[in-house]
Order: C-alpha cells, then structure tokens, then sequence
C-alpha cells in the first residue's frame, strides 16, 4: 500500500521540489526501517519508570518525515502507521490512527516553515504537536469512557521533544548521501 | 489551500487538497472507532492488523523467550536434583492435603443434585507465556502467546497460581490481548467468603488495588476476607480466590462505603498464567423442577444472572454514566472522580 502511495508520487515527481529525492528507492528504505525500528522501540520492555516516560517513537518519525519527505510519505504513511500503532499496542482501532493524520496534517502545513528553524525552535513545536496528539488521546479515551487522568500522561510529551535533535541528527546523516 | 507552499505537489496531477485528504482519513478513522468501540464488527480488520504486526511482537520478545530457553536447558544436574527434591516434597504435601478433597467434592455434588444447581465443569487448561512487550503503560494489559490457533476465545478467563488474573479482550492469529483485574476498565463479580455476600470488584488502575464500589455502610465485610469469583456473570468460574480486603471504611454522610481490596494474583512478575476452558452452569435448567417453591427459587437466581451478566459485562460504563450524570460532561471531572 505504501509502496503503491509513493509510486504513484513519483509519476507526479517535481525537478524542483526538494524532496523528490526521497522518492529514491534508497530514501523508501529509509523511512521504511526507521518506521520499524520505531515500532520496535515502542514495545521493548523497560523498568516501569522509564516506560511510563517512554517517548512516541513512532509519532515523532512521522513528524520527521512529514516535514522532510512530505511528498513521499503522504497522510497515507501516516494513517497507516497510525493503525498500526493501534494493532501493536491494543489500542481501538483508528485512535492513534486519527491522531497522527491531524499531527502529519498540521506537520504538513506548516513544513516549509518549520524546517527552516533552528532544531531547539523545531523542538518545541514538536512539544506542541505532541502535546495535540496527546490531548487527542485522551479526549477520545475520555469519549470512550477509560481515560486515565494524570500528570504522567504528559511526561513523554516533554522527553519525546528532548529526543527531537537526536532524531534530526541520525535521520539527517542517515540520508545526507542520497540527498 | 491557497496559500503559497503549503502544497508541495506540483500542479499537474494533485489529488485532492491536504485538508481533504485530512477530512477524508479522519472520517475513515472515526468510522474504524465506532465499528470497533459499539459493535466489534472489525474482527476480520482486527486480526489482519495483529497478524501482520506479529513480527514486531515476535521480534521484541524473542531474546526474552531465547534466554528464558537457553536458562532452562543448561539447569545443571545438581539444580536439577535440588528441584527434584523440592518437588516431591510439594506433591507429597499437596496430596496429603487433597486426600479429604474426593470426600468433600463428592459430598458437595450431592448437596447440589439435593439442590438441583448445576455444577461448572473445566474442560480443558492451557499454560500460556507472557510475551515481554511493553503495550501502553496507562493500561492493564499484556499480550499472550497463544492465539487463534490454540483455540482461544475472547472473554476467556485466566488464572494464575494464586488467584484469578484477568479475561482475554482480543484474539488475534498467534497472540492474544488480556486485560488484568486491576485495569479501570475491569469489573470483576465476586462474592465475600465469609458471609457470601455479593459484589463487583473493579480495577483502579493501580495493580495492588481493587475497589469494590457498590457496598452500602451496612455491609458484612471487614478488612481481612477473602474475596472469591462469584461465577455470576458467566465469564469467570465460581470459586477461584481474587484478592483480600485491605480496607473498609464507613463514612455516615456517604450511602456507599469505601471498600479496597489488594489482588492474589502476582499480576505484575507472573511470566505463566493459565487459560481454562469451562462450561458455566446451564442457565435454563434441563429437567423442570417438580414442586412449586424450588421452581421459582430457580426462576429468581436465573433472573438475577441475567441481571448480573449485564451489570458485570459494563461495571465501568454504567458507573461513568453515572458519574456523567453527577458531575457535568466534563470528561477530566469523571476520571478524577474515580
């Protein structure tokens, strides 16, 4: 499905578009492995402590690619991961999945701002778009009658957005060669 | 979008708009929730999601499981003598113990033909792993390794050695999702040992307490029973131990008393647990009773089944109707609340 999602972008390829290069074989495994080493990441066992401060793995990766390979990884990629989210940790199906398209939407939109900002600038907005997905969470785990109201639930916010450089740093080295 | 650079395709050939495609695929999301939240038509979308996520699953407990094998297969002979030992004195012990039980089983199958109540019969158990995943930590849930293909079912109990441990929610191909007693979406019918008095013991949420939210100031209970399923309700078996009450406390401006339990199970270091397969007591008796008074004896414990297979199926949903109703719609207020 997504492969068929990007082939169908790159018959609509850009020359002047700066992330059509993504759009490369090379670029397709990229986001593909650092998708599953996300969905790894989110399900390794830690002590308790750390998994309740574990950040959204996954979440953040979306973010990354929706604003550096918008083109490729359209809101397909991230609805897709969303339901996949959904499968992996038991969730209702469709309530990460909703949350990451409205958080790749709004990634989207404002792409071509936010990537030209210092990466502690970008930090913070990837706070505030957490903090969305969060509150997105919980308000549909409210509608549906479980919601588990404490502080801890905003904690990953907070270290998910410390983690944003770390993962600007690996994906930005990872893919300076096919850029 | 009209705004310049919001759209990174090029003019040519752009699909839809990015807020169509938003609307489009929310609208798709909300529709998977529904479906799946009210009616549990998704099982067929459920079991393509978790079959083809099984490798992530497979992939993360793989070197718990390689080690947990490895350690199992190179027990020296000296443990292996040391356990051997342990072991006989535990069955020796066990079978002193279970030389009354024939006498007592016999005697109660009795009593309960005199009585004319069916007795539950357990078919079948499975021991089954813990797979060491982490699933979300603000839920009570683990993932099982046996699925479909073991003949799982959702709503199926689960035991551990020291009591009752939770019920699968999610069947999947080669897995299976359980929620624990303790998750706030559980309630747990069970009935006070000592006084047989009935009640439904709900999670909290937090794994070393149950809450028992529906006894009046009045009630026979004290901290130190012994809670036990109480069968009604028909998922879990009647009988099996659930936790002790480790507090009671009556407050004469409140109509309900605040009643926490602590779980037996060892709900967070349990690696085996066990599925057991059980028939519950036929609901309708088979043969109709002969004389009149044990025939509407019959007729009320049936009604108060159905009643109570109700209750225990939405103990969480009815309370947060309940709570709704107090205290605005405010979702944030409810969940205090609780």
């Amino acid at each position: 499905m997504l492969q068929a999602a990007a082939l169908n972008q790159i018959t609509a390829d850009d020359i002047f578009n700066i992330d059509s290069i993504m759009s490369s074989r090379s670029g397709f495994m990229h986001i593909l492995l650092s998708t599953a080493i996300a969905l790894l990441l989110t399900i390794v066992p830690m002590p308790h402590m750390l998994n309740m401060g574990r950040p959204d793995w996954l979440l953040l990766i979306v973010i990354y690619w929706s604003l550096n390979a918008a083109m490729v990884t359209g809101l397909t990629y991230a609805w897709c991961c969303g339901l996949l989210l959904d499968a992996l940790v038991g969730t209702l199906i469709g309530q990460h999945a909703l949350a990451f398209v409205l958080i790749a939407t709004l990634a989207q939109h404002f792409q071509f701002r936010i990537r030209v900002f210092p990466v502690l600038h970008q930090a913070i907005i990837v706070l505030l778009l957490i903090v969305v997905y969060k509150f997105m969470l919980f308000w549909i785990d409210g509608i549906v009658g479980t919601a588990f109201s404490s502080w801890l639930r905003w904690v990953p916010a907070m270290i998910g957005a410390l983690f944003w450089p770390v993962i600007v740093a690996v994906l930005d080295t990872s893919t300076r060669n096919i850029r | 979008m009209a705004r310049f650079g919001s759209d990174t395709r090029p003019i040519i050939g752009r699909g839809p708009s990015l807020v169509a495609r938003f609307l489009l695929l929310a609208a798709l999301s909300i529709g998977l929730m529904v479906g799946d939240h009210r009616n549990h038509y998704l099982t067929t979308l459920h079991n393509l999601l978790s079959t083809s996520i099984y490798p992530v699953h497979w992939l993360v407990d793989a070197p718990f499981s390689a080690t947990h094998w490895v350690l199992d297969n190179l027990t020296d002979r000296e443990q292996l003598r040391r356990d051997n030992a342990r072991l006989t004195t535990q069955v020796r012990d066990l079978q002193v113990s279970v030389q009354t039980l024939a006498a007592v089983t016999a005697e109660n199958q009795r009593l309960r033909e005199l009585g004319e109540a069916t007795e539950e019969i357990t078919k079948k158990r499975l021991i089954t792993q813990i797979m060491n995943v982490d699933l979300d930590p603000l839920r009570h849930r683990v993932l099982l390794n046996k699925g479909q293909t073991d003949g799982v079912f959702k709503g199926q109990p689960i035991l551990d050695a020291h009591g009752v441990f939770g019920q699968i929610t999610q069947v999947g191909r080669y897995t299976s999702e359980a929620i624990l007693i303790s998750d706030p979406e559980h309630g747990i019918p069970v009935r006070v040992n000592r006084s047989g008095l009935r009640t439904i013991a709900a999670g909290t949420g937090n794994l070393n307490q149950l809450n028992l939210p529906f006894l009046t100031g009045e009630a026979d209970i004290k901290v130190g029973d012994l809670l036990i399923s109480s069968g009604l309700g028909g998922v879990f078996p009647a009988g099996y131990p659930v936790g002790i009450v480790t507090k009671m406390e009556r407050n004469p401006s409140e109509t309900f008393a605040t009643v926490e339990a602590k779980p037996l199970a060892k709900l967070d270091s349990d690696y085996e647990v066990m599925l057991i397969w059980y028939q519950p007591p036929a609901i309708e008796p088979a043969i109709t009773p002969p004389s009149a008074p044990s025939s509407s004896a019959t007729t009320d414990s049936t009604a108060l089944k159905s009643d109570s297979t109700a209750n225990a199926k939405t103990p969480a949903a009815s309370k947060n109707n309940k709570t709704k109703n107090n205290a605005s719609s405010s979702s944030t207020k409810s969940n205090h609340s609780r």
